[in-house]
């Protein structure tokens, strides 16, 4: 189906069913009982998985294929929201061009970033990019909001006021961003019995786009093309041997997943029309890395996977304080309840980034391969169990003399 | 030209701290070969070793004074630290001031065991792995050092003063025959610029010297064959680890006065320093220093408000800038070796 294999069409079609079904999986129990707070079927956590998502799949198209570790990639994703931003305030609410837009201006500026960080590999590149990203954060921050020319108003962040021009914004038209007139944060919650689902119009523009790059990436990864990316990976020096020359290809990876990077960041700021220079901070291109690796390098569903995961720990991890601990070890003996609370403290609440930081680590040491690696051997364990003990010697294979 | 004299003088102290951390990167670099993106971290945790002797030397009992009454007319509780009732009130009033300086003694055991115990615990399972994976756990420990300090030490800036005797600042124009009040420099500057001089020379003397810093030398070379002369270099390499992470430390605990620590003052260092090193050129130790300082100077002269003036916000970029140009004309930098990291 649509060019693709059987078993890329069963995976594209399980990640739709996934997505388009988010508010129903994603809110397990029902609202206002004990287990509420691991709902995560709310519009805004909703679309942040899939935004980040999309932000991942892009990313993994440069480091997972061509081996090239961008610390710079956060750059994109707030010239895009930037570029948004703007088209609200220049045009209309419409969140087709704002996209449109943020894409195309992520796509120009990766251009120039990757042609000249691209003459360069390895660590090097990293560090290239990792400048390229903090020059365009100082200046997003501070140079480009003088009042002569303020381009992204500093500190406060970019946001529409009241006096700007917006010349399409026609009389009837929502006053928040809005597809044709249905407005991004429009939300229809079904009830059922204790249960609540939301379906949020934003969410679900973000679920249709992910789709549609979640296929394109598939296309990349099967196409020529991407072959040429994974050669690039495994041996440049015996590519460039051949004859071929590496350097467009690995330009045009580069492009490709600013693009990606970019279309995250309209599409943040079409659910929230609001772009700051923190968004190009380091530390953001040092998440999206977190997620491609935690996820799975160099696979389809990984990055998802990652930016699912490090999203929904991050908001839950945040959420639970001393008391919902107190609440959780209640079966323990009083001493023993304050020991455990005392010993998970420090990794709940605020301290979300240190288990972030310890887990990254875990990953990096033991899975190189990620989640993805992690279920399959899972998988192949629970496989070499249930085949029985016969298969132990034919499993072992002697060395060839 | 003294307003010139000053800006260098100015660049001096950020010089200073760029050139021992990309010194200790350098040197981690040169020997084993890792890039090693939580050595701002130990920067970090050097400046919070000040911190920690400066609370324990200012732990204290409470005592009720009787001659002493607030405006109520009961008795005031007296605070007195441990130490001026061991030393008595004078000389322990005086360890506390310099408790910055006194921090340096305390650091280095710390810095060189925390040094230790990274490359043997961490890092040492990365040799045979590609420089992405070093960069990636590394930067994953970054982030839980920086976590660890935030939860025990809290979020905000703590001061750490200098004592009492180097506060303040010295008219050193009149020195070199400039008019009064034209080059007035904080005293601490000076001394963090003495230190790291210090620092620097002795890493130096110390590698050129010493039998020790022979091997290592040799080590840097060749570790194969210096391997197969029978002498156990990964020991030593650890060894220099410690010391890298080490100087990093002091330079960190000497960092405070100027800038009361916070636990992300690490990460934001690394990254600058980073670019010294790559500036500098990769493995090369005395293009670390000399791009650190030069670094150092050139943001200062940035940051006038001429040159602020003329392109806004120079001050910010100017570091990343020359990176960026240096990679692409000279990409082994300034005093790199040729074939060293340069595709």
């Amino acid at each position: 189906m649509l060019g693709l294999n059987k078993k890329d069409t069963s995976l594209l079609i399980i990640v739709a069913i996934l997505t388009l079904l988010a508010p129903f999986i994603l809110n397990p129990f029902p609202a206002g009982s004990a287990m509420a707070q691991f709902n995560a079927g709310y519009p805004d956590l909703m679309q942040r998985f899939v935004i980040f998502g999309i932000f991942a799949i892009g990313f993994n198209i440069l480091f997972g294929l061509t081996g090239y570790l961008s610390f710079g990639h956060a750059a994109f994703l707030g010239v895009g929201s930037y570029s948004a931003v703007w088209m609200f305030k220049l045009l209309s609410y419409n969140v087709i061009p704002a996209i449109a837009l943020s894409v195309v201006v992520a796509g120009l500026f990766s251009l120039l970033i990757g042609y000249v960080s691209l003459r360069r590999s390895g660590i090097y590149f990293s560090i290239l990019t990792l400048a390229f990203a903090q020059m365009s954060f100082a200046l997003a921050y501070s140079v480009l909001s003088n009042p002569k020319f303020n381009l992204t108003n500093g500190e406060t962040g970019l946001q529409v006021y009241a006096d700007d021009p917006q010349i399409l914004q026609g009389a009837n038209s929502p006053d928040l961003p809005h597809l044709f007139g249905l407005p991004m944060r429009s939300t229809y919650t079904l009830e059922v019995g204790a249960w609540s689902f939301d379906f949020n119009a934003g969410y679900y523009l973000c679920a249709v786009i992910m789709m549609a790059v979640f296929y394109l990436a598939i296309r990349i990864f099967r196409s020529p093309f991407g072959m040429m990316l994974r050669a690039v990976k495994s041996n440049q020096q015996r590519m460039n041997y051949t004859g071929l020359n590496s350097k467009p290809y690995t330009l045009a990876a580069f492009v490709i997943s600013g693009m990606y990077a970019g279309l995250a960041g309209g599409l943040m700021a079409a659910m929230d029309p609001l772009a700051g220079a923190e968004r190009m901070q380091w530390t953001a291109s040092g998440e999206v890395v977190l997620m491609t690796i935690l996820g799975g390098t160099g696979t389809l569903i990984g990055p998802v996977l990652g930016a699912g995961f490090i999203k929904y720990f991050e908001n839950i991890f945040s959420k639970i304080n001393d008391n919902v601990l107190h609440g959780w070890f209640s079966f323990l003996p009083d001493g023993m309840e304050d020991a455990m609370v005392f010993i998970v403290h420090p990794f709940i609440g605020k301290g979300w980034h240190l288990t972030l930081g310890i887990l990254f680590m875990l990953v990096v040491i033991f899975l190189p391969g990620g989640l993805v690696e992690g279920g399959q051997r899972l998988l192949n364990w629970v496989r070499g169990r249930r085949s029985g003990a016969d298969d132990k010697t034919a499993g072992k294979t002697e060395p060839a003399e | 030209m003294d307003a010139f004299l000053l800006q260098i003088l100015n660049g001096l102290d950020k010089g200073s701290a760029y050139a021992l951390i990309a010194l200790g990167l350098t040197l981690i670099f040169g020997t084993l070969g890792v890039v090693n993106f939580a050595h701002g971290a130990l920067f970090m945790i050097g400046a919070f070793c000040a911190v920690t002797l400066q609370r324990i030397l200012n732990l204290s009992y409470e005592t009720v004074d009787e001659t002493q009454t607030d405006f109520l007319g009961n008795p005031l509780k007296v605070k007195t630290p441990y130490v001026e009732s061991w030393f008595g009130p004078e000389a322990g009033a005086a360890i506390i001031d310099w408790s910055v300086p006194l921090a340096v003694l305390f650091a280095i055991p710390i810095m060189l065991a925390v040094g230790y115990v990274m490359e043997r615990g961490l890092i040492k399972h990365f040799y045979k792995r590609p420089h992405a994976d070093q960069i990636l756990v590394t930067f994953g420990l970054a982030i839980v050092l920086q976590e660890v300090i935030k939860y025990f030490f809290g979020a905000n800036p703590i001061q750490t003063p200098p004592p009492e005797a180097l506060r303040g600042s010295l008219d050193i124009g009149v020195m070199f025959g400039f008019d009064p009040n034209a080059i007035i420099y904080p005293i601490w500057r000076l001394v963090y610029f003495a230190f790291s001089a210090v620092i620097i020379g002795g890493i130096f003397a110390f590698l050129q010297f010493t039998t020790f810093g022979m091997v290592v030398r040799a080590g840097m070379a060749d570790r194969e064959t210096v391997g197969l002369l029978g002498i156990n270099i990964d020991r030593r390499f650890t060894i220099m680890f410690g010391i890298a992470a080490a100087v990093a430390g002091l330079a960190g605990v000497m960092y405070g006065p100027l800038n009361p620590p916070n636990y992300h003052m690490g990460m934001d260092f690394l990254v600058l320093s980073f670019v010294v090193v790559v500036v500098g050129g990769m493995g090369s130790l005395p293009g670390a220093v000399l791009a650190g300082f030069l670094l150092g100077i050139l943001e200062s002269f940035a940051s006038t408000t001429w040159a602020t003036t003329t392109i806004p916000g120079i001050n910010q970029i100017i570091i990343y800038l020359v990176a960026i140009i240096v990679l692409l004309t000279r990409p082994r930098g300034l005093m790199g070796r040729k074939g060293v990291m340069e595709e």
